[in-house]
């Protein structure tokens, strides 16, 4: 491949950018028309999520699960796929995760034993994680293998597995999995299938910020989302398809293995938001645990151009809409946190407005 | 299991199918011009809102039903002018209108009650009336808007020119047809016919707007339209055998009959029933579901 000049490079950038200054300047005229100082309400969002070194573990934080959706969603739209279904590939992969962080992790709550038996830390976590993986892209498979077996659009089965997986996962939950007590959840996993956080091995992190080695895990995976998909073969064949299946094709590339590739890549990917969320955040499931992740990922990708790195400066963006958001709910008059919604929403109409232009 | 075969069990199953009735049909149109439209849990969200908020505030449920109609409309043509002016992608900017529909009514009901969660209950007597007891109004009026919505598509100029739109744009065009326009009027319409739904939501069969109300109805809703291919009287059917399920779901809920051996059914699997069911029939299992031709494609005159 050559490499990109400064023009091309520019122009990726200028319109995902100029997708979001056009979002603020919407969403500064509707805080304006809710009573509120538009300028103001910027300097919350930006300073509490950028203000000191604990502000900025938070944003990172919330940045790390769009990072895995965001590049659930770039892999499979580099193969001309759209896959609205990370949320239910998270949700199943979440499940899982915690069932085997608790069988394997000598989990007992008031005297009931939910452990078959009790596996060592380095061999449970990396089953976990295994877990999180092969659950979350079994389940971006299924569409996959739906759109190349029967030509079924993934667009209208990712959004039926979403559902399916919502409430198979409630199901387990309620009937089988109940930790005792009103919230529904699991039982919570094991220590020993729990991941440090980082501010245990750096001091600076304030101890109240969740912000664990699953971020690390999350960089680790823009690197190798970009090799694979710009330095390997299979990689480069993803792509093609991506381009133009029919041109692929008659390369000898065949677009139906292409597509469920990409689709369990993807699933694989979103359901590595479990590893960050149940080995080390909450370290269980509970209900409703995603704030919508899945489906941010599908901006967060636009955003970012597709691209590993872009999906990383995107994802730690709206970490920033996230964070800064509960600030914005408490030191203002009337606007409440639901303008970082409002604020995500107007950014993805606008980039989708302005794809056409960035093509050209 | 006698309870399911009575009149108030079928006016739950037919209160149930009101909101989708009018989310499919209005996806029908649009879908017909060539216009995906996920973007139908949002605007039942716009009409929800809007209809709620207006009817606490006036007291008269068809001044606010009229006003959702009309943040429905409104919130249908900014979806139009993003996907048939700019010709953004038609499912990512549907998501958009969507998240917006998440967040926006709970920003606005934050200032004026001062409660993110949901608008404030409206008196039993300002909502939107039954005709008899367990069957509403819009129920009636989502029944006679199928064989309309058929007639429309199929015995009108404008139908036909709607439908050749969708199948073939480049053909309408030359025959004359603006398919820009017939594109914009669809949509609109689609905002129009989803907002009726999302009213019926929160002012017919509860008293109140809740925070994402809709609950996944617009999906279904494209869902059942999926599964009758496109087509009017078959949305019907599509859209009872789904209110059906989910008045199921009430019903089964404590029901002595509802066992497998000594354990109670889960109402999760009930709930799964139209979600499996379309993938199945998109898999062509029960015959190929063939959408209009240009769906999904922007129209544009150069190309």
């Amino acid at each position: 491949m050559a490499a990109p000049n400064v023009m091309q490079i520019f122009r990726e950038i200028l319109w995902p950018l100029a997708a979001v200054v056009a979002a603020f300047l919407v969403g500064g005229i509707i805080v304006l028309l809710l009573g509120d100082d538009p300028i103001n309400a910027y300097r919350l969002l930006l300073s509490n999520s950028f203000g000191s070194v604990r502000d900025i573990g938070w944003t990172m934080h919330y940045a790390t699960p769009l990072i895995f959706t965001g590049l659930a969603v770039a892999v499979a739209l580099r193969c001309g796929l759209l896959n609205i279904g990370a949320e239910g590939q998270l949700y199943v992969a979440a499940f899982a995760t915690a069932w085997v962080g608790m069988t394997f992790g000598g989990t007992v709550v008031n005297s009931v034993n939910w452990s078959w038996f009790s596996l060592p830390s380095f061999i449970l976590v990396p089953l976990c994680i295994l877990t999180a993986m092969a659950v979350g892209g079994l389940w971006g498979a299924i569409p996959g293998l739906l759109k190349a077996r029967f030509g079924s659009h993934e667009v209208i089965n990712t959004i039926m597995m979403n559902f399916i997986a919502i409430a198979l996962v409630s199901y387990l939950t309620q009937y089988h999995y109940k930790n005792p007590g009103p919230i529904l959840e699991t039982p919570f996993i094991g220590e020993a299938a729990r991941i440090p956080r980082l501010n245990e091995f750096l001091p600076f992190i304030s101890h109240d910020v969740p912000l664990n080695v699953a971020f690390i895990l999350a960089l680790i995976m823009c690197v190798l989302v970009y090799i694979f998909l710009w330095k390997t073969k299979w990689g480069y064949e993803l792509r093609a398809v991506g381009e133009s299946a029919s041109a692929a094709e008659y390369g000898g590339i065949s677009p139906k293995k292409q597509i469920v590739i990409a689709m369990t890549l993807s699933g694989v990917l979103a359901g590595m938001v479990a590893v960050g969320e149940v080995l080390g955040t909450r370290y269980n499931y509970y209900h409703d645990f995603s704030a919508q992740w899945g489906f941010l990922g599908i901006a967060v990708a636009l955003l970012g151009r597709n691209h590993p790195f872009g999906v990383l400066i995107a994802a730690i963006f709206f970490g920033v809409l996230l964070r800064g958001e509960i600030f914005v709910d408490g030191f203002t008059r009337y606007v409440s946190k639901d303008l970082g919604f409002v604020l995500q929403a107007i950014i993805i109409l606008f980039v989708a407005c302005f794809q056409r232009y960035a093509r050209r | 299991m006698l309870e399911i075969i009575s009149w108030a069990f079928l006016f739950s199953a037919i209160t149930a199918a009101t909101p989708l009735l009018f989310a499919a049909m209005g996806g029908l149109f649009s879908e017909r011009s060539g216009v995906i439209n996920i973007a139908l849990e949002g605007l039942m969200l716009a009409g929800a809102f809007t209809a709620a908020a207006v009817t606490f505030q006036t007291g008269n449920p068809f001044f606010g039903l009229l006003c959702g109609i009309g943040a429905g409309a409104f919130t249908a043509l900014i979806f139009a002018v993003a996907v048939i002016k700019f010709e953004a992608d038609q499912v990512v900017a549907g998501m958009a209108i969507n998240f917006l529909m998440l967040g926006l009514p709970a920003l606005i009901s934050g200032v004026i009650y001062d409660s993110t969660g949901s608008t404030p209950q409206i008196d039993q007597a300002h909502k939107l009336p039954q005709v008899v007891n367990g069957l509403s109004i819009v129920s009636v009026l989502a029944l006679i808007l199928v064989p309309l919505a058929w007639y429309v598509l199929y015995k009108t100029p404008f139908g036909l020119r709607l439908r050749a739109v969708g199948e073939n744009p480049e053909a309408a065009d030359s025959a004359g047809v603006s398919v820009t326009r017939l594109r914009y009027s669809a949509v609109v319409i689609s905002g129009v016919l989803a907002a009726i739904g999302g009213a019926f939501l929160s002012t017919g069969q509860s008293s109140l707007f809740t925070r994402g109300m809709s609950a996944g109805r617009g999906y279904i809703a494209l869902a059942a339209l999926i599964l009758a291919k496109w087509r009017p009287i078959p949305v019907l059917f599509a859209c009872l055998f789904f209110g059906f399920t989910e008045a199921l779901t009430i019903q089964i809920q404590g029901a002595s009959w509802a066992k497998i051996g000594d354990e109670p059914i889960p109402i999760q699997f009930i709930e799964m029933i139209p979600y499996v069911l379309t993938i199945i029939v998109l898999a062509g299992f029960i015959g190929l579901s063939r959408a209009p031709k240009a769906l999904g494609k922007p129209y544009s005159k150069e190309s």
